[in-house]
């Protein structure tokens, strides 16, 4: 009997030692610390590798909706960096000068004007938006596939990911290729039938329905094709890489 | 009731069968709280606009500061993201050794279990004497414990359908899309939570030797028989 107890009272001694990582994890919203949250990050490297070579295929589509389907313009969450800093979108900029510039590891540097993109083939696609934060929206975008673009560039075969860069207050993304060229990955002008405005990223932005919306660069200013894996705003601070859906 | 000391002293539950019961406790935490610190950055269930009329005790309200892990949207994902792998890890362990060492006719409930499950029953209510011969578990502890298995099943593949909703949209199609696979991910943290509390109170209050059990593998309790 005695040894019994005593034998329940070092179990509970052993519980107690299991549960108080887990509470202390717990506690104040912990994210692991300056020691731990680098490392946690670098474990989601895994699963980036996990989510561009297992899940992801280069082929396959993302549903489309009828236009009924759309969430009230209203309704559809925009923001920028500039406005969570200021309170205002990016100034508009003066679309006679206004020019998209495509460069790095290509065997052509490209510059285009929003006139050039219009005037180029243009895919309009109704899906569904996916943002990081759990909410999802329906919109229409048009614009040219980002695939068409590269084409005209032509990168060399060590180009592997793609920097993209905004006038937003310093937003940029990076790419990898394969999505980059996936076929429904455009630089959208237009939002639900209209020239797409500042708070959507005006005049040009990166979109595509296989991404979480942090991915989909607003008001790009430049398409660089690079071999080393360039960071992006939010995934500097935290935020999966590859960000498929 | 025969005298406690009389009863003989059983090996009860094998090593992997205690160590992926811990393991699994300690992950199941952590992938609740990181999942509630994710919960934080939308407070609502269904699209933009449109709310889905389903039932939310936390609608508009973030699961409060001690039970989230992550301290901002990206920590949790990470610590969730990360922590998914051991939870999926230890719960194959699990459902393989009991397939393999035969250990699941113990526990999984089948058609055969329904009638001694509605005798369990009418002993906890009270409306029946005698104590329902059972043996290593009853009937209603296999209910109890293949419903588990079967929401940690749920939980993975719903959490897999808001994951990768585009590649891996059949599965999300099968959870009724998007919005409702991240609805059903999330009742199914509470489901968790109901039978953790519940198994808690039941083992302390009806058998509290399994408690030892299951930390030291040793038992010497009411029910002494290995089916």
């Amino acid at each position: 009997m005695t040894d019994a107890r005593r034998l329940t009272r070092r179990d509970w001694l052993r519980l107690g030692i299991a549960a108080g990582p887990i509470s202390l994890a717990t506690a104040c919203g912990w994210d692991g610390g300056p020691g731990l949250a680098p490392k946690l990050k670098a474990f989601s490297r895994l699963n980036d590798w996990v989510g561009e070579k297992i899940f992801f295929s280069s082929s396959r589509l993302a549903r489309q909706y009828p236009v009924s389907a759309r969430t009230p313009d209203q309704r559809f969450p925009a923001y920028s960096i500039t406005f969570n800093e200021t309170g205002a979108y990016p100034a508009v900029p003066d679309l006679r000068s206004w020019t998209l510039n495509v460069g790095g590891l290509v065997r052509k540097t490209v510059q285009l004007s929003r006139a050039d993109l219009e005037a180029l083939p243009r895919l309009t696609y109704t899906v569904k938006h996916h943002c990081v934060e759990g909410w999802t929206a329906i919109g229409t975008w048009t614009g040219v596939p980002l695939s068409a673009i590269a084409a005209m560039a032509d990168p060399t075969a060590d180009a592997r990911y793609l920097r993209l860069d905004s006038s937003d207050s310093g937003y940029y993304n990076g790419w990898d290729l394969a999505s980059a060229m996936h076929p429904q990955t455009i630089l959208a002008y237009a939002y639900n039938d209209r020239p797409l405005g500042m708070n959507h990223g005006a005049p040009v932005r990166l979109y595509s329905p296989i991404k979480l919306g942090y991915k989909l660069t607003k008001y790009v200013t430049k398409v660089t094709f690079t071999r080393e894996r360039p960071g992006g705003y939010w995934e500097d601070r935290g935020y999966p890489w590859f960000g498929g859906v | 009731m025969a005298e406690p000391l009389a009863r003989p002293l059983v090996r009860r539950y094998s090593a992997v069968v205690r160590l992926t019961h811990w393991l699994n406790a300690v992950f199941l935490v952590g992938m609740i709280a990181s999942g509630l610190q994710i919960y934080d950055a939308y407070v609502h269930f269904g699209p933009r606009g449109t709310p889905l009329p389903l039932p939310n005790p936390l609608d508009g309200t973030p699961a409060p500061h001690w039970a989230r892990l992550g301290g901002w949207l990206a920590g949790g994902l990470n610590w969730h993201f990360f922590l998914a792998w051991p939870f999926v890890i230890t719960g194959l362990v699990y459902v393989s050794f009991l397939v393999l060492s035969g250990e699941w006719r113990s526990l999984v409930f089948r058609p055969r279990d329904l009638r001694p499950a509605v005798s369990m029953q009418l002993y906890y209510l009270r409306l029946r004497k005698e104590h329902p011969e059972q043996g290593k578990h009853n009937a209603l502890q296999k209910a109890a414990y293949t419903f588990i298995v079967a929401l940690g099943v749920i939980s993975v593949l719903s959490g897999f359908a808001i994951y990768k909703p585009v590649q891996l949209g059949w599965l999300t199609t099968l959870f009724g899309g998007y919005e409702l696979a991240r609805y059903w991910h999330f009742v199914a943290v509470w489901l968790f939570a109901g039978f953790t509390l519940l198994h808690v109170l039941l083992v302390l209050l009806v058998d509290p030797a399994s408690l030892r059990g299951m930390i030291t593998g040793w038992y010497r309790g009411r029910f002494p028989s290995h089916d």
